[in-house]
């Protein structure tokens, strides 16, 4: 069954989405998109290192990711820039360490254009493994957090005195988003990843009222892309991972009428 | 050192220092169970920072915060919730619990916000959230319940009604409750302590007692504190929340 390069993206796809999906909830919901980015940024340092010590890239880039992410955590604490500085300082510089990686090591030539956009159409059966197991894994954890991250977002002090622990599920939260750009880097590439992240949830938030409809409705926005955008990278022969976000963008301008028409039945 | 079993809370000589500055400090206070202490003063006096520190809200404090219970409801002062969410009254009801939709209904009922269970959270006014985040303390049935003025945006017989509920809470949960007053002139008559805070304990005591104290006075001012209403009325009928008549 997994013969066909198709069926493989397909089954890679449909993973990532199931994980994106509610995890990209979470990613509008605290305004982490930039962060999401920054992540994203960090994964090139990963991927350099994973090539030099030829050690397997997603465990490289989620060891990098996290890094990133802890560094993020400790500066937000000990200097007064605001989250958003630190996030551009921690991105470019990741990006351009990694830049810089690369070229010491003259022996590396990878493809770039791969990096960036990823190639879904080539994962292997590996991936496959990766992606479900790790995602699966990824669900379980968020699920056990779900409550005290929900509540924290909504609330930070009232979740703190209420006695769930705000900063630790903020911190389990960070390390999720790590993994699954670590799982999800060969397929999307870099720049696609926070998209897979911001556009389901993005449409989802159009269309729901309350927060689990949310969830759900992002997962199955995401299945859709997927579908549709594997599809007719397929028939009309264009590049996958772009063209999984480009059917992402045409359902959120679809959504955008639900809008419309619920804001014009309130006046 | 022991502690009676009806112990929640117990402060001693806390204070808060940030920025060079003490937010508050020398704070010592005991929250029992089945007890209502109210706190009051002026306008950044440390009332809602004492609060916080009971919580545990803050990481360093000077002083001594003991916690004896987990069991914690707590109304804020202000609550700034980003309207990226989708969120109803519903799922803000089971912010931090697991409730039943039965209990859900009942504390919407006292508080008398039932009708807005479906409603989107950012649609309410602010003394229908008020209610709401009243009923939620409530539907938690804890046994430490902090309230940081918890009747503001509420209108006077809404007012009037809270601080009914809040009694009613006192003696059916036998909670211990950590009240700030938003109006210094009010106290509830069933408040069993007040602590009159300005930037540390200016005198604490019976409602009676601070009211006729001299640094409360001198605090506030001999007229103003003449005024200290010590809550206490009947009434022999109440309103619906539209306003008609329920005879008891």
């Amino acid at each position: 069954m997994f013969d066909d390069f198709f069926i493989r993206a397909l089954f890679v796809g449909i993973g990532m989405a199931l994980v994106t999906g509610p995890l990209g909830c979470f990613v509008v919901w605290r305004r982490l998109s930039f962060f999401g980015d920054t992540l994203a940024h960090s994964a090139l340092l990963g991927i350099t290192i994973a090539y030099t010590m030829e050690i397997n890239i997603a465990l490289s880039v989620f060891i990098v990711s996290s890094l990133v992410a802890l560094m993020l955590l400790k500066l937000e604490k000990t200097t007064n820039l605001p989250t958003d500085a630190l996030l551009g300082l921690l991105a470019h510089s990741s990006l351009a360490v990694g830049l810089v990686v690369i070229g010491l090591i003259a022996t590396i030539r990878f493809d770039l254009m791969g990096l960036l956009f990823g190639d879904i159409l080539a994962v292997n059966v590996n991936d496959i493994i990766i992606v479900w197991f790790g995602g699966a894994l990824i669900l379980l954890v968020l699920k056990l957090i779900y409550k005290p991250l929900f509540a924290s977002t909504v609330n930070y002090e009232l979740a703190e005195a209420e006695g769930m622990k705000p900063e630790k599920v903020k911190a389990i939260f960070t390390l999720l988003l790590a993994a699954i750009i670590a799982i999800s880097i060969k397929m999307v590439g870099l720049l696609l990843i926070t998209g897979m992240l911001i556009l389901p949830a993005a449409i989802a938030r159009n269309i729901s009222s309350n927060p689990k409809g949310m969830v759900i409705y992002s997962v199955i926005a995401g299945l859709m892309s997927v579908l549709i955008g594997l599809f007719s990278s397929l028939e009309i022969n264009t590049p996958s991972g772009p063209s999984i976000i480009t059917a992402s963008l045409i359902l959120f301008v679809l959504s955008l009428i639900k809008i419309k028409r619920s804001s014009q039945l309130k006046s | 050192m022991e502690s009676s079993d009806n112990l929640l809370v117990k402060m001693e000589k806390a204070g808060v220092f940030i920025n060079n500055k003490w937010l508050v400090k020398d704070v010592s206070l005991e929250i029992e169970k089945g007890k209502i202490i109210t706190l009051i003063g002026p306008n950044g006096s440390g009332k809602t920072t004492t609060a916080k520190m009971a919580l545990g809200l803050y990481k360093n404090i000077s002083g001594k915060v003991e916690k004896f219970t987990k069991k914690i409801a707590y109304v804020p002062q202000k609550i700034s919730i980003d309207w990226t969410l989708p969120i109803r009254v519903f799922d803000f009801m089971n912010l931090t619990s697991d409730l039943q939709d039965q209990e859900i209904n009942e504390a919407l009922e006292i508080t008398g916000a039932k009708h807005l269970l479906n409603n989107d959270l950012k649609s309410l006014s602010g003394g229908e959230f008020q209610r709401v985040l009243m009923a939620r303390a409530v539907a938690k049935k804890p046994d430490l319940l902090v309230l940081d003025e918890p009747v503001q945006g509420v209108d006077f017989t809404g007012e009037i009604e809270l601080y009914e509920l809040i009694k009613k809470i006192s003696e059916t949960l036998k909670c211990g409750i950590l009240l700030i007053s938003h109006n210094l002139h009010v106290v509830m008559s069933k408040t069993d302590h007040v602590v009159c805070l300005n930037g540390h304990v200016c005198c604490s005591g019976t409602p009676i007692s601070v009211a006729n104290n001299k640094k409360y006075q001198e605090l506030f001012g001999e007229d103003v504190s003449k005024i200290l209403s010590i809550y206490e009325h009947k009434h022999d009928h109440k309103h619906g929340v539209d306003g008609s008549v329920e005879e008891n």
